[in-house]
């Protein structure tokens, strides 16, 4: 049948495999899925907490036919997941979405917050290949910098730069302060982020002025995840299925809401 | 084939050429997709249904780029609802069940919206609304029409929200109340939304077309419900939701079929449509127009480009000169 009725649409039951702490406010979930185990980096899947909610979660990491995704304690679904253990029932529909390219030249990754789960898998996949790999990555404090020894494992030698808003780890500052210089003292093929939109905008705004490639993840407030309902909408692109990828010409295209604003639940424009 | 196909279109003249119609096949020239229905000219006789993307102008856009004919926004009511928790859509064999429990903006901030959409959209905007009385469904027609919609849609046939939507459309004098109401308080064009989860849906459209409806959209989703076997649960939060996209094609195509035997106001088809066979189907079973909206999950906006191509090959191929000609061949005897 066509597109939106093959089998990696239809709601699937799986058990939780194992449930890995990262930091005070973020888990991981390993489930076995041979459907989303082919996901690529960037792509999502949709994960159903049964009688609470269904969300959109970025993809971890694969391997052979398991599925990891890491999750944020936010709100409801998020804080109904983080009680479940291994064993327990969730649904999973997905990969959706579509993926990072795999740039094999100079790469700067930025990440924020749960951001950095998609770039993790991205790293995993460029390390072998890219000429130079390199990482800027923020967080509020010290034990949410997520991944940090993994992306040091994977990144070029002296090319992870962490910033922390209190000051517990690396430079006391927003992420956006180092890339700049960063920017400016080394010539990139392409640099992917992932993480609040507002800094992703900081990032597309200095990538920019240098005329730097760039990709992006997105996220918004998602309910179909197949590209009909219209909840994630940017400008023309629906993220759940023009993304959650995008260009830095894309990107350009949806400047007036990129950082700024988003659909609510109602349809109603909110601020970021 | 084209020989049976012509002489059919001779039989059911009555359906398809009015003297205001041949008229405007000549203003319109040469393209064989161009229609109109209850006043509004359409470039070709796709339309997005409604509940499907539309709440913003770049998304309308989007679709009418993607070739279609016409947009149907989101369904909007008097005041703004978040609509239910997630999952809020789940796949059925051959089809979507969906309760998405009507989120939407309320009126008085969408008429923005509408004011924006009307400054770039090229093609005629269809809002729907919805309403928990005449009176809401009055006030919010009302507010749609003047900030420019160029029609409004009843939705009196949503199956998953509570006192309104089917529960309106599937008795004959509530929807008849409403039908009056709307059509006394708006001048645009007044198109009700049929719901097919009733007895006989020929007497809910002869109801709203002696109320004053300018069209007839049938069909809304067929009530529906998924259970999942591991948690012994329903998957939607609203446990029942409605069933569109393939599975509920047949069903459609013979409501249209049954309604353009009784009733001569134009009839939008709306169900399952996924090919430009599909699109021909209902045309050829009364419809004037279609409007599609799951088959967007399969193929993108550019569905509308690829449907509306097949419909053209296939004028082509039987020799006729207007999608009109096909309007109901169907009923022939």
């Amino acid at each position: 049948m066509s597109a939106s009725l093959t089998v990696a649409n239809t709601l699937r039951v799986t058990r939780i495999l194992s449930v890995k702490t990262e930091s005070p406010t973020t888990k991981t979930f390993t489930f076995k899925d041979r459907l989303c185990a082919k996901a690529k980096p960037g792509q999502f899947l949709m994960l159903w907490i049964p009688r609470v909610d269904e969300i959109p979660l970025s993809i971890m990491n694969v391997e052979g036919h398991r599925v990891s995704v890491s999750v944020k304690a936010v709100g409801d679904a998020t804080r109904a997941l983080h009680k479940m253990k291994s064993g327990e029932i969730v649904g999973l529909r997905g990969p959706f979405g579509n993926s990072f390219t795999e740039n094999h030249g100079r790469i700067l990754m930025v990440g924020g917050g749960t951001g950095n789960a998609p770039l993790l898998f991205l790293a995993k996949k460029l390390a072998a290949k890219a000429k130079r790999l390199a990482l800027v990555i923020g967080a509020k404090t010290k034990s949410e910098l997520l991944f940090l020894t993994q992306f040091d494992a994977l990144c070029t030698k002296q090319s992870t730069i962490a910033a922390t808003e209190d000051g517990s780890y690396g430079l006391k500052c927003l992420a956006t302060e180092p890339l700049d210089k960063f920017l400016n003292k080394e010539k990139l093929d392409m640099v992917y982020a992932c993480g609040p939109e507002p800094m992703i905008r900081q990032v597309f705004d200095l990538a920019e002025k240098r005329g730097i490639a760039m990709e992006a993840s997105l996220e918004r407030l998602m309910r179909c995840g197949i590209g009909l309902c219209g909840s994630c909408v940017i400008g023309k692109y629906r993220v759940c299925r023009d993304g959650p990828v995008f260009t830095a010409a894309q990107l350009r295209e949806v400047k007036d809401e990129l950082g700024i604003s988003k659909l609510g639940f109602d349809g109603n424009r909110i601020p970021l | 084939m084209v020989n049976s196909f012509k002489r059919s279109f001779i039989s059911v003249k009555r359906h398809t050429i009015t003297p205001s119609k041949a008229k405007e096949k000549t203003h319109l020239g040469s393209n064989p997709l161009s229609t109109s229905l209850a006043g509004l000219h359409l470039r070709n006789p796709t339309a997005l249904a409604s509940g499907i993307l539309g709440y913003s102008t770049a998304s309308l856009q989007s679709i009418a780029e993607g070739g279609a004919g016409a947009v149907v926004t989101k369904s909007i009511g008097l005041t703004s609802r978040i609509g239910y928790p997630n999952p809020t859509v789940v796949q059925a064999k051959y089809g979507l069940i969906n309760a998405m429990g009507l989120p939407n903006p309320g009126i008085d901030e969408y008429v923005h919206e509408i004011r924006h959409a009307k400054t770039v959209l090229t093609v005629p905007l269809i809002v729907s609304v919805y309403g928990f009385s005449a009176e809401e469904y009055a006030k919010t027609a009302q507010k749609a029409a003047e900030a420019g919609a160029d029609a409004v849609e009843l939705n009196v046939s949503c199956p998953h929200v509570k006192e309104t939507g089917s529960e309106i459309g599937q008795n004959p004098k509530t929807l008849a109340t409403v039908v009056k109401k709307v059509k006394a308080t708006v001048q645009k064009p007044v198109i009700v939304k049929l719901s097919p989860n009733v007895t006989d849906i020929v007497e809910l459209a002869e109801a709203a077309v002696e109320a004053g409806a300018d069209a007839l959209t049938a069909i809304n989703t067929v009530r529906a419900i998924a259970i999942d076997v591991e948690t012994a649960q329903p998957v939607l939060s609203n446990k029942r939701g409605g069933l569109s996209g393939p599975a509920v094609k047949p069903i459609a195509l013979r409501c249209v079929y049954d309604i353009s035997e009784k009733v001569k106001t134009p009839i939008i088809g709306c169900g399952g449509i996924t090919d430009w066979r599909d699109a021909v189907e209902f045309l050829l079973a009364g419809a004037s127009a279609v409007q599609i909206g799951t088959a967007i999950a399969l193929k993108d906006p550019a569905v509308f480009k690829t449907i509306n191509g097949g419909i053209s090959a296939c004028l082509k191929k039987k020799k006729l000169g207007s999608v009109k000609e096909i309007v109901g061949l169907s009923h022939r005897s």
